[in-house]
Parts: structure tokens; sequence; C-alpha cells
């Protein structure tokens, strides 16, 4: 298409370059490393406890306060530092638009669900019936 | 709209298979590698708990699954991933504030983290599977 415009090149694409979120990324990335150090030791040492226990024990200890906390926050950060972690993997090798952005909007999708999927079963653990 | 340039044949800054391959460069790629199977293993923490939610017969196959070999080795080599890639962040963390760029710092870094994943993840399996009787 051959412009008219008497639009200067500088004003042509001012305002077409950062999307203005990569700092938001990088803190975020930053600030859910820093939850799940203390969580993820937590999560590990509470699997591990549970693998030879049988299913009223493990719904017992699950589900009381202070395991059912911990692995509600430990599945809120580690899905939110999942999305954000492959959403990089994919921006660095995926470079066909189309792939691209479905696995990110796939990333996404099933960061989520994994989350509400995770967080409901605790919550059922926790709450009975 | 801005116009877009015919396209120019540029030359190609060197990739991965130029480079001598260092400790402190697997152990970068290893973060990353740790990181993309942890997605993947969170899969089976999701069939996990949700068994556990479902009820005893749901809960019997992750029993089953836990109690073979198989399941043994995902298990160690999962919590392993986990922690080394807690080590590798750790590494980041320290790099962010602007501290341990020095050659020999780099190289201590990437040992620590290595030894450090290996030690702590038997540490978790010594307390999670005896102390607290998940093994007996």
């Amino acid at each position: 298409m051959k412009s008219t415009s008497i639009r200067t090149p500088i004003g042509k694409v001012r305002g077409l370059g950062s999307a203005k979120s990569g700092t938001e990324h990088w803190w975020e990335m930053r600030l859910t490393s820093i939850a799940l150090l203390p969580l993820t030791l937590a999560a590990i040492v509470i699997v591990i406890s549970l693998i030879g226990r049988n299913h009223a024990a493990v719904v017992q200890i699950l589900g009381s306060p202070l395991v059912a906390i911990t692995m509600l926050l430990w599945v809120y950060t580690v899905t939110l530092h999942m999305r954000l972690g492959l959403q990089s993997v994919i921006e660095d090798y995926i470079h066909g638009k189309a792939m691209k952005t479905g696995l990110l909007i796939g990333n996404t999708f099933l960061t989520i669900v994994l989350w509400l999927a995770c967080t409901y079963a605790i919550l059922k653990l926790s709450f009975g019936v | 709209m801005a116009e877009r340039p015919a396209r120019v044949e540029r030359p190609l800054s060197p990739h991965l298979q130029i480079y001598r391959l260092t400790f402190t460069f697997l152990m970068s790629g290893f973060h990353r590698v740790t990181g993309i199977v942890l997605y993947l293993g969170f899969l089976l923490v999701a069939w996990w708990l949700l068994s556990a939610a479902s009820g005893p017969n749901a809960y019997a196959w992750v029993q089953w699954f836990m109690s073979t070999w198989i399941g043994r080795l995902v298990l160690l080599g999962f919590s392993w991933g986990l922690i080394h890639h807690s080590l590798g962040g750790v590494r980041h963390l320290i790099w962010d504030t602007g501290r341990g760029f020095a050659p020999n710092e780099r190289e201590w870094l990437a040992r620590m983290t290595l030894i450090g994943s290996i030690s702590l993840t038997l540490l978790a399996w010594i307390i999670g599977g005896f102390v607290m009787g998940g093994l007996r």
C-alpha cells in the first residue's frame, strides 16, 4: 500500500512498540518464585508423607486447616508461575503467529482449569460431602 | 500504516551449536527443561487431588500407581525437579540483586544448585518417607 501520508517515520511507529506489560510479567515471576520457596518445600513433604497412607487418612490430613491452606496457596501460586513460565518458553521458540497465539491461549486456559480443579478438590476434602 | 520494508538477508547471530558446552550453560538449560517437565508433572498433582476428593475407589488407582516402581521413580524425579528448579530460581533471585556474576561465583552457584538439589531431595524423602511415615 502506497502511503500518501505526510506523517514522519517516527510518528508512524510511535505507540506500536512495547506492549507495556514486560515489567509486570518479570515482577510477577519474582513474586511467585519467592512465595514458592517455602510453599513447595511444604508441599513436597506433605505429598511424600501421604504416599503409603489409605484414603481415609489422606482425606483427614489434606482436609485439616493448616495443610489445606498451604496446599491452596501452593496450587494458586504454582499455576500462576506455570502460566508465566511457559508463556516465556512459547514466546522464545514458537514464531508462527497462529501457532503462538493458539498455544498462549491454551496455556492460559489449561493453567486456570488446573488451578480451579485443584482448589475445588482441596475445598471438597476440607468441607466434606 | 507503517510500510513493510522488503525482506533483507541479514547475517544470523551464533546459536547453540557454536558455543562450548560449559557447566553453567548446562545448568541454565536444565532450569528451563525442569520447568517444562514440572508443568507436565503438575497434571499428576491435579489427578492425585481430584482422586482423593472423588473417593476411595478413585484413590485406589493413585495408590496402585504410587506403589509401583515407575510411580515411585516418577515421584522421586518430580520432587528432585521441583527442588532443582527452586534452587535455580534462588540463583536467579541472587543475580537479580546484581551479585554473583564473577566467573568463579557463577561456577560455584551452578555447582551448588546441583549438589543442593540432590541432597535436599534425599533429605525430603528421609523426612517425609521415614520420619513422617509416608513409606512405612
